[in-house]
């Protein structure tokens, strides 16, 4: 695709973002039954996945949240992709609101334009069908091609693009490696001709080789195409390599994001220099590392105030009592009170 | 024309692929290497077989009026002193030839057992899948229709079928719709099995990845559980069938036994036992015996094959 | 190199399994030694044959899986051919392991002060009293708050972090010479990883234990190992002391991994990018099995199989480091 057609393909006015997240929440519910909670007399429990979560996308960026494991940040990609319904906020697509399922279903059009590649290769793809099919599915559904003929060159035009060869069409997914079947996936989701691309922990259940093959194509394709990322990972190597902004997320919260350099150079929020401290160092620079004790507490029973604080060498009285909003500094976005205040 | 590769032949599509990719499974080399299930297979197939060509394979035909000698009952089988070569197995009080019963009789036996698996699959398969699918208040009215079904008995659903049937019918039609009922019977009672296994496949199913990209496609989700759930969850499906097809015969034979089951002019094995036990204490053991043994090793074999179909099908011994 | 007692001694393993589409050969020809109280790092991508050797070395392999050749010494002892029984004595008491999941590690039904109790009078004289008072120091070394308490609590009640330091005090309970961890932070998140990464590490200082690490994560090598060794297709591809293989990687292979990993601080457009993938087991090359993704390779890589030479601090199977030829043909 030539660079006029790729801009001509964004379709939007100078200013409008690609995707506008905007307070976005959403909670389960996991009481136990009704019996149980009258004998026990215990209350409602919910989960808060995500808790009041905002930023935007520009057209030809990738975005990637980052994060450990229950920080909510898988829930908001299927929440951006509507295979979950937002419990509050809103979600716009170019300027186009997609909250419910309803209006999801009005503007299919839109839609279509956002697909989703998921983390798990061996169970991504529909394992009693054949790759052709797999790949064609998108295409037959929208309505992009109809004829035999044509349903086949495209798929393996497709196949071709993902690096793998159009008679692989042919075979079933168990005949694939996990890369393999990861390129399948890609192909899949380029087959609706999307301009967004959710990736919810593409390579992490990669080995590391194949892992930069399969970074490498997805870098590849959004030159190529045009293409808009949103990247979920908990591997902060990887997010520096990949992305232009970085958010990240703790308990169903932002806390702190920027762009790329802007973050891994000047982190301010306590858990991201948290985090950035404990990734192992190939270096072996021997820097002196302070682990940070205790873990991830329960999203059913956060901590009151900032979720962090209970864990946070800067903690305050005020910290324990109230949340801190999402505020600019210099060039980053944190939500701390002690950033704020001055003393980190 | 190049020669065709195994590689090719492998990722035909059709019959000729299919056939091909199940022979050279592991499932086919478990089964090559099971004798018992072998012969299992061949002697099931072999009495379908039979049932199938009665007409041609059995010697006599037990239902032509005309061909039954009443001179000729009681007799022993053909081993016996004062046995009749005619009559391979003997004959019953009648003059039927007890072989030429059997044969007719694994028919009824066969087509009821099939034929109430097949409804009982149908119904399980459909409500169990939309119960695992849509899940919420769909899954928990259907389970509970499932558990309510569970506590009643086969035979007393039987039983209770039969009767209300028969109220509404005078008396000369019952034996027109003693095996339409018979087969509705057993296959509402058996279906909540087939129900409970598919909802649990479908469950796993649906939070996969393969479903999500579906439903990410925009797919409706009866498409996306016709298409892409049902052939994953085909597996334990096929188990319950073979050995559901046992259980069916025997439950079959039972309410025939009882009464309630295929009629006389219709004879099942079921029946042709029945009717043997007045005779037991007699001395006419043959009328009873055989028809009981071609039973016993009809379910017999039928289960065995199950058996060794659940062990092929489950993925942890593999 | 070898220290002149080395605590494992492992020569010319050769573990298979026979299937009905022929014998695979999972570990291929592994010889490698631990010194005691030194940390060796295992690593390799899924299907080098990592785990199969540990599993081998501590005799837990599966059936139709089986030592096919080779000798496993620990502490000049030789263990691989030892009846069921000896070996049971031995793991435990002489060979501790530590496993990925936490939560398959632990039986869900007894306490966790059962369990450790349990191995602690297995294997060592103690009293009821004394397993117990050894289980509570145990716990507090690895860090369970209020251990006096938490000792009678089940692993259910454990997070994963939590239960992985379990895991870790179990091993150590007998008091071992050798500990094979098999990917023991992989199923961690980061920050708990660097936690349990620095226990292990201060732990087998202090008790003078060796370990065995394996895994695929170049970085907890960089971090914890003394000395690594790189598989490739179930064969050693290179081994040497850690800071030799990760910064100076002289084998192909090694080197395109090391570079195939992102790494904070350094950007680059594309990463090192390995052509192709690790053969399947039925499918190795003859020759090195490295050859057929090697931008470096020549004619004689695909007629012999290298073995592991010398070069500098480390040993490498690899033509491009054999000194006995005089011509070395680098590149085409």
């Amino acid at each position: 695709m030539s660079d006029t057609m790729v801009a001509a393909k964004s379709g939007t006015a100078d200013g409008d973002s690609m995707l506008a997240v905007s307070d976005l929440k959403r909670y389960f519910d996991v009481s136990p039954p009704l019996l149980n909670r009258i004998i026990e007399r215990s209350g409602r429990r919910i989960v808060r996945a995500v808790d009041g979560v905002s930023f935007t996308i520009e057209p030809g960026e990738t975005f990637s949240l980052v994060g450990e494991s229950g920080c909510g940040k898988s829930t908001v990609a299927r929440l951006v992709v509507g295979l979950y319904q937002p419990t509050a906020g809103s979600i716009e697509f170019e300027g186009t609101k997609l909250n419910t399922a309803r209006e999801r279903a009005r503007n299919i059009a839109i839609q279509s334009r956002m697909q989703m590649i998921f983390q798990d290769p061996y169970a991504s793809l529909n394992p009693r069908w054949r790759v052709m099919d797999i790949v064609a599915e998108p295409m037959r559904a929208l309505g992009l091609a109809s004829d035999k003929w044509e349903v086949q060159e495209r798929v393996g035009q497709h196949l071709t693009e993902v690096g793998l060869s159009p008679t692989d069409g042919e075979k079933y997914p168990h005949e694939f490696s996990g890369g393999q079947r990861q390129r399948i996936s890609i192909a899949r989701a380029l087959a609706g001709r999307p301009d967004f691309l959710v990736c919810d922990e593409p390579t992490s259940a990669l080995d590391v080789s194949v892992q930069a093959q399969i970074l490498n194509l997805m870098k590849e394709l959004q030159r190529r195409l045009g293409l808009t990322y949103l990247f979920i990972s908990h591997d902060l190597a990887v997010v520096y390599h990949i992305s232009t902004k970085v958010g990240v997320m703790y308990l169903g919260r932002l806390v702190e994001w920027a762009e790329t350099n802007v973050l891994f150079n000047q982190p301010r929020h306590p858990y991201t220099r948290m985090l950035l401290d404990a990734i192992p160092d190939l270096d072996m620079s021997g820097r002196a590392r302070t682990p940070v004790a205790g873990e991830v507490p329960s999203p059913i029973d956060p901590p009151s105030g900032c979720p962090f604080h209970p864990r946070c060498p800067a903690a305050n009285d005020r910290c324990s009592a109230e949340m801190p909003a999402m505020m600019a500094h210099d060039a980053s976005h944190v939500a701390c009170h002690a950033v704020e205040e001055g003393r980190l | 024309m190049a020669e065709i590769t195994s590689g090719e032949l492998r990722h035909r599509r059709g019959l000729l692929g299919g056939v091909y990719r199940a022979m050279d499974s592991d499932i086919a080399y478990s089964f090559r290497k099971s004798p018992i299930t072998v012969a299992a297979t061949i002697v099931t197939i072999f009495i379908i077989v039979c049932s199938v060509f009665a007409p041609i394979i059995a010697p006599h035909d037990p239902f032509d009026v005309a061909s039954i000698d009443l001179m000729d009952g009681e007799l022993p089988p053909s081993w016996d002193v004062e046995g009749d070569p005619r009559f391979l197995l003997g004959t019953d009080n009648l003059g039927r030839d007890i072989l030429s019963t059997i044969i007719y009789g694994s028919r009824i036996s066969l087509l009821v057992g099939f034929a109430s698996v097949a409804l009982a699959m149908g119904l399980g398969i459909v409500l169990g899948l939309i119960s695992g699918y849509l899940g919420g208040a769909v899954d928990a009215f259907i389970m509970r229709i499932a558990e309510i079904q569970l506590s009643l008995p086969t035979i007393l659903v039987a039983f209770l079928l039969v009767g209300i049937i028969r109220g509404y019918l005078p008396p000369d039609q019952h034996h027109q719709v003693a095996i339409p009922v018979l087969i509705l019977a057993i296959g509402l009672s058996n279906w909540v099995q087939f129900a409970r296994t598919v909802r649990g496949s479908t469950l796993v199913e649906r939070n996969k990845e393969y479903v999500l990209a579906a439903r990410v496609i925009g797919l409706k989700p009866f498409v996306i559980m016709i298409r892409h759930v049902l052939p994953n969850v085909m597996g334990p499906v096929l188990v319950i069938a073979t050995i559901g097809l046992a259980t069916a015969i025997l439950t079959e034979a039972t309410l025939s036994f009882l009464g309630v089951g295929a009629p006389p002019t219709e004879p099942s094995l079921g029946v042709l036992i029945n009717v043997g036990q007045n005779y037991l204490f007699s001395g006419l053991w043959w009328i009873t015996i055989f028809p009981g043994i071609a039973l016993a090793v009809l379910v017999l074999a039928v289960n065995l094959l199950g058996d060794w179909l659940r062990d092929a099908l489950n993925p942890k011994l593999r | 190199m070898i220290a002149n007692n080395p605590l494992l001694q492992v020569k010319n393993l050769r573990v298979e399994f026979p299937t009905r589409r022929g014998t695979l050969v999972a570990v291929d020809d592994v010889s490698l030694h631990i010194n005691p109280g030194e940390v060796l790092g295992v690593v390799g991508e899924s299907g080098a044959g990592k785990s199969m050797t540990g599993t081998a070395i501590i005799g837990l392999l599966e059936p139709p899986g089986r030592i096919a050749e080779g000798e496993v010494w620990l502490d000049g002892r030789r263990i691989d051919q030892l009846p069921y029984d000896e070996m049971r004595k031995v793991r435990g008491r002489e060979i501790g392991a530590i496993f990925q999941d936490p939560l398959t590690s632990l039986n869900p039904l007894y306490t966790v002060g059962y369990q450790l109790t349990e191995t602690i009078q297995t294997h060592l004289p103690r009293s009821e009293r004394q397993a117990r008072a050894r289980a509570v120091e145990l716990l507090q070394e690895v860090g369970i708050p209020a251990a006096e308490e938490r000792i009678d609590h089940y692993p259910h009640q454990f997070s994963g972090g939590m239960r992985q330091r379990v895991v870790i005090a179990l091993a150590l309970c007998a008091e071992p010479k050798l500990i094979i961890a098999d990917e023991p932070t992989t199923a961690l998140d980061v920050s708990i990883q660097a936690q349990i990464i620095s226990l292990l590490k201060r732990l087998c200082h202090e008790h003078g234990t060796a370990v065995m690490l394996v895994t695929h994560d170049m970085g907890v090598i960089a971090e914890t190992a003394d000395r690594v060794a790189v598989m490739y297709a179930g064969r050693i591809a290179e081994i040497g002391p850690v800071q030799d293989v990760v910064k100076r990687a002289k084998h192909p292979y090694t080197h395109g991994l090391m570079g195939s990993i992102p790494t904070i601080g350094h950007h680059v457009d594309a990463l090192t990018q390995i052509e192709g993938s690790m053969p399947r087991l039925t499918e190795i090359p003859t020759g090195c099995a490295f050859n057929p993704r090697c931008p470096k390779r020549f004619d004689r890589c695909s007629a012999d199989r290298p073995d592991l030479m010398p070069a500098e601090l480390s040993e490498v199977a690899c033509w491009l480091f054999d000194q006995a030829k005089t011509e070395v043909a680098v590149g085409e």
